[in-house]
């Protein structure tokens, strides 16, 4: 059997059970080793599992930890990973957890799983140093309009229906006692890493619209115009958000503005 | 969009950014940086994080377990305490801060 097919063949036994030992699986008699084979089938499927529970704590906290290790594995014979980078394992998670019958009942399951998911991506994001908030200072008052601004490489936003960061801090929560009565309504988070831990803000009314502009290039007169779309949306309430989270570590403004 | 209309939404912009800047308070935490230190040797294979030096190329490479030249970040001062499992000959195992030679990928 050519090399590439012989690799396909073990590459696909290892995540079906049902599969035959692939060829060329010996012992040292070089007789077929169908035990041996499945210590090391068996060790990468647990292996996959556990660095899900690793990178999903609050889905695995929420489904208890036999039920998680159960739709793991499910997941990892349906998404085996794509490369060799076990930290960022699990991308396609979330959208396995929305179409997930047994968990159709938590609604906000595939949200919390994405807010896990970019809690890693900015984790392991590249650094960089946040400007402080006398930049803004800086810039003459008539060109802030044209203000353009560079975001994090670790700022992510989420928009979820669900109060998505209260349920993350409720499963948190040191003692039961912080553990308030969840908001009605959705949530919109921004996460981000300033410096070496990675930070969640609940953002303001027509905050994801307002940031998202600011993320794609947008100027600042026109980032507020997106967020203005939002009823509610307070200009000073987002500016003052953005300055707090530490997130612009870039800008740029038009002088003939 | 008309002079008058643009003119107006630069002013409550300019408003709006000193209106914020008074608000505004940043709590910039060297602090939070000061209190953690690159810890080698502790992490498990694949859960190091960057820059793990010659052999791996980066975050969540390390191919051996407690690899010794790949780190993770860990609160200061647990590093050298922090218990590992013993050594494949049964050597006790710690953390450093320095880069360590043991457990490196053949």
């Amino acid at each position: 059997m050519p090399l590439e097919a012989t690799q396909r063949a073990f590459a696909g036994a290892l995540l079906d059970p049902e599969a035959p030992v692939p060829t060329g699986v010996v012992d040292p008699e070089g007789r077929p080793a169908p035990k041996r084979f499945a210590v090391y089938r068996n060790n990468v499927t647990v292996s996959l599992i556990e660095a899900l529970a690793t990178a999903f704590p609050v889905v695995e906290k929420i489904v208890g930890a036999e039920f998680f290790a159960a739709m793991a594995r499910e997941f990892v014979r349906a998404h085996p990973p794509t490369s060799p980078l076990l930290m960022f394992y699990g991308e396609a998670f979330p959208a396995f957890l929305a179409a997930f019958e047994p968990v159709k009942h938590l609604a906000y399951l595939p949200d919390m799983a994405t807010l896990e998911q970019l809690r890693r991506r900015a984790y392991h994001a590249r650094d960089a140093e946040p400007l402080g908030p006398e930049f803004l200072a800086a810039v003459p008052p008539e060109t802030l309009g044209t203000l353009r601004v560079t975001l994090h490489p670790a700022a992510h936003i989420l928009q979820s229906n669900h109060p998505i960061l209260s349920i993350w801090e409720w499963n948190n929560a040191a003692s039961s006692d912080q553990q308030t009565a969840l908001p009605e309504g959705g949530e919109h988070v921004l996460i981000t890493r300033p410096e070496l831990d990675v930070e969640l803000r609940r953002l303001p009314v027509g905050g994801a619209h307002f940031l998202e502009a600011l993320q794609s290039g947008a100027a600042l007169g026109e980032a507020a115009a997106a967020g203005a779309a939002a009823e509610g949306f307070d200009l000073t309430t987002n500016i003052t958000g953005l300055i707090e989270s530490r997130v612009v570590t870039d800008f740029t403004v038009d002088g003939a503005a | 969009m008309s002079n008058k209309v643009a003119a107006t939404s630069s002013l409550a912009i300019a408003a709006a950014v000193a209106a914020a800047l008074t608000t505004a308070t940043v709590t910039t935490t060297p602090a939070q940086a000061a209190g953690k230190e690159k810890c080698y040797g502790v992490s498990l294979a694949g859960q190091n994080d960057c820059a793990a030096g010659p052999g791996t190329t980066c975050a969540g490479t390390s191919t051996v377990d407690y690899q010794g030249n790949a780190w993770t970040l860990v609160p200061a001062g647990t590093c050298a305490s922090m218990d590992l499992p013993a050594g494949t000959d049964g050597s006790k195992r710690a953390g450093s801060l320095e880069a360590l030679k043991r457990d490196l990928p053949s």
